[in-house]
This record gives structure tokens, sequence and C-alpha cells, in this order.
């Protein structure tokens, strides 16, 4: 990997960080190509989620650095971050279950001040997620699961970022939603929303990411364009069931 | 099916009558006969009613989802009245109370009043934040001990204190807030609690400053000044206020301002990132909510009511001593927000005038007093879990979100 990267929106070099004791990212280091959509695969409890938050600030990393759009963002706070222009959308769709589908999304721009800027994103979001708009008087918590997910995914766009982080979209979904879901990533990355993503469902995510990172016990392992590791015997042994 | 159901129904209404009977005031010392005639009288009551009650269930079908939401009901033909007219009507109420009303009741009202404030300060942390706090009366009593000795010691009026007091209160606040920022619920709770205790023991022990268990007392009442001319010159007259009916306009001003307070935070962005805090914490940091701040934010807000209400509280008794400070007094400022609804402002004013007034109507039953007091509680939670008046945002969600819940967890499985 180049040492500085002008075409990478994120990059992380070799970040550790710690729950407690437990040495759960080894000196994860990696790019995400500015516009592009990246991945990043590997088994349960490989640290993939560990790396979202970490970037995020919610954990802090103890070595490495973090450098966001040209500045270093590992010691800054979670509110800080997403002021910067990035959002996530956490795994497990974690929505605001008692506030409706509408509050919901207004959460998403809470540090947006431009009132024109959020309607007009708000229109967007209703647009690329329809379903939301007949729900949007509705609980969140009363939506099915793959409205919980567009939901989620939705209140992320809500900041305008030019990053969006995603743990494990198709999370409990069926694979039709799944793809449902995968090709609206697509529509949202084509409008110059450089996406990254982690999933467990590594076929899916390789099939629309440009670059591919695959971790194992908090350290990536293998990168390469996404077709590659497609093709890559490891990954397909692995991840890909074959 | 139907053997099981009256298997069921019988273990219940056992268990019941095991539960009933120190309450009703069998003694074991002696043998009777007519005794245990009499315990399973009840038991066989007891289990009619059970009976009687599941049979109409029964008929009404599923009852998690067809309950008549007769609060809804109730909420609705008071929305459609103008809110001007609602509002107009209640505060006339409230101010000529104390014109129709012995001082007895006048007492019991700024007794409900008090614990308004009380309840609408706990609302914030409890209500709007999710922060389960059990030991919230130790910033009543930091209001109140406040008062209590600048005054005695450096003759301060009550407005000079007050700030104080609610400095004082903020600063406690945070001091609890802070350790407990990563914990969540049972884990705050008794952190808290163990916080409620550690200031009423301070209180209690430390008697060079605060006399111990004997309290302190003889301190001023609030006053009003007016500026008078009848000297020929302009001149400051104090007038203290020491009737209950002034006390209770006091009062009464305190709790509208309070109101006034609470509404306006929990309308502001203030007010929506907390209710997300409480809604799920990790989602609102990742919206940018700065959740650090607004949750020590939201501990220094509720305490300075607290310790708004103890100072005046400490004023109007003129005396103040550990033993009003107890976990006790926590629970009933709990009862009413969970009572009246969390984070719902109308269900709270109700529930304060219920829990305090309560006790007080039942004084006619003597020794099974807070035994209806229980009894009533009990069945409040059963039949309106949300609270008397819940809150808009709960009222049209709770049990669709819940049952939702239930569904998916099923499905999952």
């Amino acid at each position: 990997m180049p040492k500085t990267n002008n075409h990478a929106i994120l990059e992380l070099k070799s970040v550790h960080t710690y729950y407690g004791n437990i040495h759960a990212l080894k000196g994860v280091s990696l790019a995400i190509p500015k516009g592009d959509i990246a991945c990043l695969i590997g088994a349960n409890g490989a640290g993939k989620s560990t790396t979202l938050m970490t970037i995020f600030g919610v954990q802090q990393a103890e070595k490495g650095e973090i450098i966001f759009k040209g500045e270093p963002i590992h010691q800054l706070r979670p509110e800080q971050v997403a002021s910067r222009g990035m959002a996530q959308t956490p795994e497990g769709r974690q929505i605001f279950p008692r506030m409706s589908v509408m509050e919901n999304l207004d959460m998403g721009a809470y540090l947006r001040r431009d009132k024109d800027g959020v309607k007009e994103d708000l229109e967007w979001v209703l647009s690329l997620f329809p379903v939301l708009r007949e729900r949007s008087t509705q609980p969140g918590g009363t939506l099915s699961g793959g409205e919980q997910q567009m939901l989620a995914i939705g209140r992320s766009l809500m900041s305008r970022p030019s990053l969006l982080l995603l743990d494990e979209p198709s999370l409990g979904l069926s694979p039709k939603l799944v793809e449902r879901i995968f090709d609206t990533l697509i529509e949202i990355n084509k409008k110059g929303t450089s996406i990254f993503l982690v999933e467990q469902n590594a076929h899916m995510a390789l099939s629309v990411s440009a670059i591919g990172y695959v971790m194992e016990t908090g350290r990536v392992v293998l990168t390469d364009k996404a077709s590659a590791l497609l093709e890559n015997d490891q990954v397909r042994k692995a991840y890909l069931g074959e | 099916m139907v053997k099981q159901e009256l298997r069921k129904l019988v273990t219940y209404s056992f268990f019941l009558v095991i539960i009933l009977i120190p309450m009703l005031g069998f003694r074991s010392t002696t043998f009777e006969p007519g005794r245990v005639l009499k315990t399973f009288g009840v038991f066989v009551a007891i289990l009619v009613i059970n009976f009687i009650v599941k049979l109409m269930r029964r008929g009404r079908g599923d009852t998690t989802v067809k309950r008549s939401h007769w609060s809804e009901r109730v909420g609705q033909h008071i929305g459609r009245i103008p809110k001007i007219y609602t509002l107009g009507g209640l505060l006339t109420v409230a101010a000529v109370f104390p014109l129709a009303a012995n001082n007895y009741m006048i007492d019991v009202g700024i007794t409900c009043l008090i614990y308004v404030t009380l309840g609408l300060g706990l609302n914030i942390v409890v209500g709007l934040c999710g922060l389960l706090d059990l030991g919230y009366i130790a910033f009543y009593a930091v209001g109140a001990y406040t008062y209590s000795l600048l005054d005695l010691t450096f003759g301060l009026s009550f407005w000079a204190a007050l700030p104080i007091g609610v400095l004082l209160g903020m600063v406690c606040g945070c001091i609890i807030g802070y350790p407990t920022l990563k914990m969540r619920g049972d884990y705050l709770a008794i952190v808290t609690l163990g916080f409620g205790e550690i200031i009423r023991l301070v209180l209690n022990n430390w008697d060079s400053l605060t006399a111990g268990p004997n309290g302190l007392f003889g301190m001023k009442r609030p006053a009003l000044y007016y500026p008078s001319f009848a000297d020929g010159g302009l001149e400051w007259v104090t007038y203290y206020l020491k009737s209950l009916p002034a006390l209770y306009y006091l009062i009464l001003v305190i709790v509208i301002l309070t109101i006034i307070g609470v509404g306006r935070l929990d309308n502001s962005r203030i007010g929506r990132a907390w209710v997300a805090i409480r809604e799920d914490e990790v989602a609102a940091e990742l919206s940018g909510v700065p959740t650090t701040w607004l949750k020590l934010l939201a501990y220094a807000l509720g305490a300075a009511f607290g310790a708004v209400a103890g100072a005046f509280f400490a004023a109007k008794l003129s005396y103040t001593n550990p033993n009003f400070f107890l976990f006790m007094e926590s629970c009933i400022v709990l009862c009413i927000v969970v009572l009246g609804g969390v984070g719902s402002i109308p269900g709270i004013i109700v529930a304060a005038f219920i829990l305090i007034a309560m006790p007080e109507v039942f004084r006619g039953l003597e020794n099974y007093r807070m035994l209806a007091f229980g009894a009533i509680m009990t069945t409040m939670m059963i039949i309106q879990p949300e609270g008397l008046i819940p809150a808009s945002r709960r009222r049209q969600s709770l049990r669709a979100a819940d049952r939702r819940a239930y569904e998916e967890q099923n499905a999952e499985d």
C-alpha cells in the first residue's frame, strides 16, 4: 500500500484498538478510494464492526492514524467526525423505535442548519425509499426489518455525508430485499457518496465494490480489486462457500 | 386446554391468598377452625373473581391488541377544546383554590406542587434522557440545605440563595453524572441510589455544619420587596410570605415556570437529542449527537429543578432535617414520573396530585391507607402501563412497537 494516497477519502494506518485487555484491532491499514465503494469482509468477530466504530471515534484508537479528507480524525469525538461529513449506519437496524419515521430522518440531519438543503435531501431519501413516505408518521419500531434498514440508511444520508459507513446492511433480510438495498447503494454511490461496506454477505458486497479487504482476527489479511477477490481461491473457499 | 387454564387459575388464586393472608390481619398464635374456613372463603372468592375476569377477557378476544384506550379517547376530547381554554381554566382553578380551601387543604396543595416540580425535574433525566435515577431526592436536599445554611450563617435572602442552591445542585448533578456516563440500566440505578444515600448520610453525620439529625431551623420565609413612599422618601418594604396561601402562590409560580421551562426543553433541539439518546444511544452518537455533554446537561438541569423545590421546601417549613430526604422520597418522585407517563408533562402533574393527595384522602381508612394506595398503584400499572396521560410519542407507539418486537422475535426463533 502506498504511503500517502491522494485518491483516498479515508485512510487507516496500522490502527490498534483495545476493549479493555482485548486487542481487537491489531494494526489495521486500509484506504477507501474517493467516489468508490469499498468493502470489508470477514467472519464473525474478526473486528469488522470495531473497525467502523474506531473510524467514527466511538471506540478510541490506541495507536495508528486515521486520515479523513487529508486530516487526522483519530482523536475526535463521534459528533466531530460526523460534522466532517461522515455518516454511519449501525449494525442491526439501530433506529429510534418510538420516534416517527420523519423524526428519525430528522435526527440524521441533527448537525445541519441549512433547512433548504435538508428538505432537498429528505425528498431524495424519500425517492430512494418510497416506502418511508408511506410510513412517515409511523413509529420506527413498527416497521418491518427491511423497512427499518432502509430507514437507518436514509437517516445516515440525511447528513449529506461524503463517506457513508455501512455495517451489515444485509443482516437478517431476505435475498430479494438485500438485492434491493444494494441496488440503492449503487444509486447513492453514483450521486458522489463514497461508501465503505462491512459485510458477511461476501458475494453481494464484493460484486458492488471496487476494492475489497478481507479481515481475520483483527488484521487485514488480503487486499485486492473486488473482482479479483471474487476469483481468489482462498476467498472463494472461506467466504463464498465454494 | 381448558383443564390447563383451570389449573393455572387455581394456582394463581392460591398464591394470591398466601400473599393476602398477612394483609388480612390473620394471626397464627392460636388455631381456630373458623379462621381456616374464613381463609378458604377468601380463596373461593378470589377464584370466582379471577374466573369472571378470565371469561370477560376471552369474550373480548385478543386483549393485548384490542384493549380500549380510554385515555386516548379522553385525550382526544380534551384536544378538541382550544388549548387556551383548558389552560386558562386550569390556571383559574389553581388561582382560586386557596380562597375556597382551608389551611389543611392548602398545605396538601403546596406539597403536591412541590412534587410536581420534582417530578418534572426528574422527568428530564428519566423521561427525556432515559437515565434511571434513584437518588434524585439528593438534589432536593442540596437545595434545602444550601438555603438553610446560607440563611442561617450569612443571612442571605431566599432569592439570593436560590441561584446558589441551583448552581450547587447542578454541580452535584454533574458529580453523579460524570462517573456514570458509561453506565446503563441496573448499574446506573445502583450508583444513583448510593449517591442519594451518601448525601443523606453526610447531612446526618456532619454535626458541626448541618446539626445532624436535629436539623436546621429558623430560616426566613421567602420575601417580596416593594417600594413604599409612605414616609415621603423611597423605601423598600420587605413582606415575608408567611401565610399558607402566600406560599401556595409562590410555589404555583415556580411550578408554572418549571412547566414552561421543561416544555420548551422538550420541544427544543436538545430535547430531541435527549429522546434520541433514550431511544438508542449508539445511533444517537452516530447521528452526531454529543451524548456526553447532553447526558451531563440532563443531570444538571434535572438537579436544578430539584434544588429549587428543595430551597422552597426549607423556606416554607423554616425547618429541615435529613429524614425528609429518605430513599422513599426518591421512589415517590420516580413513581410520579412513571405513573404519569414517562416524558409527559400533563401526566406528571396529574400523577403528583394523585400520589400526594391520595394518601390524605384515604386517611379515613386508617391502617389500610397504604394498602389501598398500593393496590391502586398496582392496578394502574396493569391497566394503563404507559401512564395516566402518555406522552404523545409513546401513546401512538408503545403497544404497536412491543407487538412488532414480539412478533419479530418469534419469527427469528
